[in-house]
């Protein structure tokens, strides 16, 4: 039976952690994901399943709880905002080396530095291209909806164990602040018996010892594990990209944007077709794996392409190499806080669609 | 159908907690809805509001520029909202404070006077329900039984006794609404 309810992106979050049979949560408040923790006291999940909440004495103590937690083969996760995030690349870079798997939320705000606490897209870079230190990729899942929130709690868990890799979900201030309708996904309940092979649970006579660690001082034997590495990160770009498109297939000019962009963009498809003009919208819902392929096949049938993103233009630089520049890719965003209206997504779509024109005139 | 509701005012006056109960109401009549606040260090004394949107089709952006209703209960949000009404739509306000009063001629302007009937019955907290009163008698879109569900819903149990009290103000705000350019 469905269980319907009006929730906030960030309650959804929680509760879906709770549903997925999370074992352990640590994190520290911060706005706009506060709810996030505050849920989770205030539902009592410890109570409910047995899942662990603790709030740490900071994100750096918080994604090392993280690190620990999850060398025991547990469903570990922690949640953030943009300058929370950045204290805890340290840690992710070594989760991400020691091959973990753990679910990371960052609801982002405007930044650089201490920023504002409205929404914002602007940590694209640092969530796609790694973040930390060294060569490593997380999975990133762009939720655009309440529902999405408490949906790729479960998938990414999912994939963080499919693939012993950090799984981050990129929300924003919008999605995170936002209620919509969710229906709840049935208590999973949490997992007794899981992959022991390798991990940290108290060694016995009939294994040998596993080691966690992203050191190895042999640079020979560093760049094997670097190589098996990207030999995964290969495999997660063969497998798990996900995308979304509306009103795409006689389109002539398309949106890219993900989580609240898109949702901004897809009232701007509308108002255009409306108008008559020929717009989609392409979501990507894996951000790692970029949705390269699909954007370069479809590339071919379009005029341009509008990125859309509240930052100064990140994702464009993706897409810009996915189309390998065979057509016309500009960026439109506000960014600092400033959420852009659909009439002004709008407006910068009509004007790249009469610079097209004027251009072939 | 998709109503596309813009309320706004001070912190405190339970712009927030409208826009939640209109939200949870819309959802008891199984309609799509969003709830987008303003979320930032303004509402700390400063002016709050909240975008909410009830549909029978899917909701695209919860962000807006324009709106078919805007809910306005101070002097800086009547000034900011009221150009961006759409042509056509709804403005409903609260005359307690308001000294540059609407002017546009292509809405429909409504008036409440809604602080002063919340002191007048001595029920200064139900003054939110007064304006929600005086919105579902003009855009009567969900009916009352389900109102008096969403509030069932958005209140924690401990409020509940507040119900009847909330049913009178709403009441209330029905029929004291009035239309100024007709």
């Amino acid at each position: 039976m469905p269980e319907l309810k009006l929730m906030k992106g960030n309650e959804a979050i929680a509760e879906a952690a709770i549903r997925a049979g999370a074992d352990g949560y640590f994190g520290y408040p911060i706005t706009p994901q506060s709810e996030i923790l505050e849920y989770l006291m205030v539902e009592d999940a410890h109570k409910r399943t047995g899942m662990v909440i603790l709030q740490a004495e900071s994100e750096l103590a918080a994604i090392n709880m993280v690190y620990g937690a999850a060398c025991t083969g547990k469903k570990i996760m922690t949640s953030s905002s943009s300058p929370g995030i950045s204290l805890m690349q340290e840690g992710i870079s070594y989760i991400a080396g020691a091959e973990l798997p753990c679910l990371i939320v960052n609801v982002v705000r405007g930044g650089p530095g201490l920023g504002t606490i409205q929404p914002s897209q602007a940590d694209y870079f640092q969530s796609v291209k790694g973040g930390g230190h060294g060569d490593y990729r997380l999975i990133v899942l762009a939720p655009a909806s309440v529902q999405e929130m408490s949906d790729f709690v479960p998938l990414g868990f999912d994939l963080a164990f499919k693939y012993r890799i950090p799984v981050l979900i990129l929300s924003d201030g919008v999605i995170g602040q936002m209620m919509e309708k969710v229906d709840l996904f049935d208590q999973v309940p949490r997992a007794t018996e899981f992959d022991q092979s390798w991990v940290l649970s108290g060694k016995t006579h009939d294994r040998p010892k596993n080691t966690i660690t992203s050191l190895d001082l042999e640079a020979l034997d560093m760049e094997k594990h670097n190589h098996h590495l990207q030999a995964k990160y290969k495999l997660i770009e063969q497998n798990e990209v996900r995308y979304e498109e509306i009103l795409c297939d006689d389109a002539e000019f398309i949106f890219i944007a993900y989580g609240a962009s898109a949702r901004i963009c897809q009232k701007a498809t509308q108002l255009a077709r409306d108008k008559g003009l020929k717009v989609g919208l392409f979501r990507p819902i894996t951000l790692f794996p970029f949705p390269k392929k699909e954007i370069f096949a479809r590339s071919e049938k379009l005029k341009a392409i509008l990125s859309v993103e509240m930052s100064a233009g990140q994702m464009i630089e993706d897409i810009q190499l996915a189309t390998k520049f065979r057509v016309k890719s500009e960026h439109f965003g506000r960014y600092g806080g400033v959420i852009h209206s659909p009439s002004e997504v709008l407006e910068a779509m009509e004007n790249l669609i009469k610079s097209c024109d004027n251009g072939n005139k | 159908m998709t109503e596309e509701i813009i309320i706004a005012g001070f912190g405190g006056q339970g712009v927030l907690s409208m826009g939640k109960i209109l939200a949870y109401s819309g959802m008891m009549q199984d309609m799509e809805v969003s709830w987008m606040p303003s979320y930032g260090p303004e509402m700390r004394g400063g002016t709050a509001n909240v975008t909410v949107i009830l549909s029978t089709d899917r909701i695209n952006s919860p962000i807006l520029n324009e709106f078919d209703t805007a809910i306005i209960l101070n002097q800086q949000s009547l000034d900011k909202f009221e150009p961006l009404i759409k042509p056509g739509g709804i403005l409903l306000y609260d005359n307690s404070g308001i000294t540059r009063f609407p002017g546009r001629k292509d809405i429909k302007i409504y008036c409440v006077e809604a602080t002063e009937e919340a002191s007048r019955m001595s029920m200064v907290k139900t003054f939110n329900m007064i304006v929600l009163g005086a919105y579902l008698k003009i855009q009567p879109f969900v009916k009352l039984e389900n109102v008096l569900k969403g509030i069932a819903k958005s209140l924690p149990p401990r409020h509940h006794h507040t119900i009847p009290m909330n049913n009178d103000a709403i009441i209330r705000g029905m029929e004291i609404v009035t239309q100024e350019n007709k």
